[in-house]
């Protein structure tokens, strides 16, 4: 074991930690002790918009039981929980309070997108009433398909939001580095919600079919 | 659940009502629809405790081909043209003995809705009625609380009218079909 190893902990191998651990010696960094301590205590804010929540709930059962995770603290005040699940159809009258509700939460916070409804608007997606995805305004981490996804599929994404976690840099991490990170409220008009979406989070999906105006032009 | 309401004794005691065999539904005159309701509800014969379900139904002005039998003895074909209309339909049940449904409507034309509220009759009404009101704009008189319910106060039209226009807020799909593929075609992408 060199000091030149030990000065650069970042480049320290698996075997060299692992080893000075049988010692009895623990050689971390800050940013993956943070995050360890994180991702093992996602505490989800207890809220559900449709069937998907059903799914939610049984994902917290014996039977699937989320609390292996550390996740089992469903807390009824958003100003107490890190993660979001949007569980279901975000109608276009629940949209503001939904991103009302992520204003108030405190940093740093996440948002898993469950269901094909709170992804895109599932099968509502060309209606009148439905939110074509809850990523319109405000920032999703990970997005859980199925109509709806099962409890196993939600333990999954909650792997994989505890994998994002972990390589979170807490110098640059919005999370950390913005303060609390708050949207604007849509407001409601006579046909649809103003704005529609909003610009700083998601930008429309460009079609493909039709060529720029500069193209056409010459 | 089962035993079946006779509308006869209706049709007898309130000589403005009719019978709707197509529908098998009591169509009731608006300016009774209260004191038959009432009636339906106090009566020991019917005793209709229970309204569990209303809603509402658009019919745009159609054109109706019927086959019948002319003066000569031939079949033949005739159109006419079946107004346009608006229903209110209800359905009575009887908790006290389980009988039930009978389907009461109120008639009402599309260009200005408006009925008579049955909520001071069964209170499980008021919140149906309020759909009604939102998706369909009817007008209900005498309805203690009518307002929007499942859209927004602000919003304008109503979407379950046959003659709603959603607002174009198309945007691109990679496999779009039927009403989507239309949509597709006419070609501006917004969101």
């Amino acid at each position: 074991m060199t000091t030149e190893k030990l000065k650069a902990g970042m480049n320290l191998d698996d075997t060299t930690r692992s080893e000075l651990e049988r010692a009895g010696v623990i050689v971390s960094q800050v940013d993956s002790l943070y995050n360890w301590a994180r991702g093992g205590s996602v505490w989800p804010l207890t809220f559900g918009l449709a069937c998907c929540a059903i799914e939610m709930i049984a994902s917290a059962t014996s039977r699937f039981d989320i609390s292996r995770f550390g996740s089992e603290v469903f807390r009824p005040s958003p100003r107490q929980a890190d993660l979001m699940i949007v569980s279901g159809t975000v109608t276009k009258k629940m949209a503001p309070q939904v991103v009302r509700i992520y204003n108030q939460m405190p940093e740093p916070k996440w948002v898993i997108a469950m269901g094909a409804c709170a992804i895109s608007g599932g099968p509502f997606k060309q209606g009148y009433n439905v939110l074509k995805g809850i990523d319109r305004y405000i920032p999703v981490d990970v997005y859980l398909p199925g109509c709806p996804p099962r409890p196993e599929a939600v333990l999954q994404s909650l792997n994989y939001l505890q994998e994002k976690i972990r390589t979170q840099d807490i110098k640059s991490d919005p999370a950390f580095t913005k303060g609390r990170r708050q949207y604007p409220v849509p407001e409601f008009t006579g046909k649809d919600l103003e704005p529609p979406y909003n610009p700083e989070v998601w930008q429309p999906p460009a079609n493909p079919n039709i060529k720029p105006l500069e193209e056409v032009t010459t | 659940m089962s035993h079946i309401v006779s509308h006869e004794p209706i049709l007898m005691k309130f000589p403005g009502t009719n019978w709707d065999e197509e529908a098998g539904a009591l169509v009731v005159p608006t300016a009774q629809a209260v004191a038959i309701a009432t009636w339906l509800r106090d009566n020991d014969a019917f005793s209709l405790d229970y309204c569990s379900n209303v809603t509402g139904v658009d019919y745009l002005e159609r054109e109706i081909k019927e086959k019948i039998t002319n003066k000569e003895g031939k079949m033949e074909t005739v159109a006419r043209t079946e107004p346009s209309r608006m229903d209110v339909v209800y359905h009575l049940y009887s908790m006290q003995k389980q009988t039930g449904p009978l389907v009461f409507k109120q008639r009402t034309n599309r260009e200005q809705p408006e009925v008579e509220s049955l909520t001071p009759v069964w209170r499980s009404c008021e919140l149906q009625e309020r759909e009604v009101f939102d998706l369909f704009g009817v007008n209900f008189k005498g309805h203690p609380d009518q307002r929007r319910i499942l859209m927004w106060d602000e919003f304008e039209g109503h979407p379950m009218r046959k003659d709603y226009t959603e607002p174009f807020d198309y945007e691109w799909e990679p496999t779009p079909h039927d009403e989507i593929l239309e949509k597709h075609q006419r070609g501006k992408v917004i969101v």
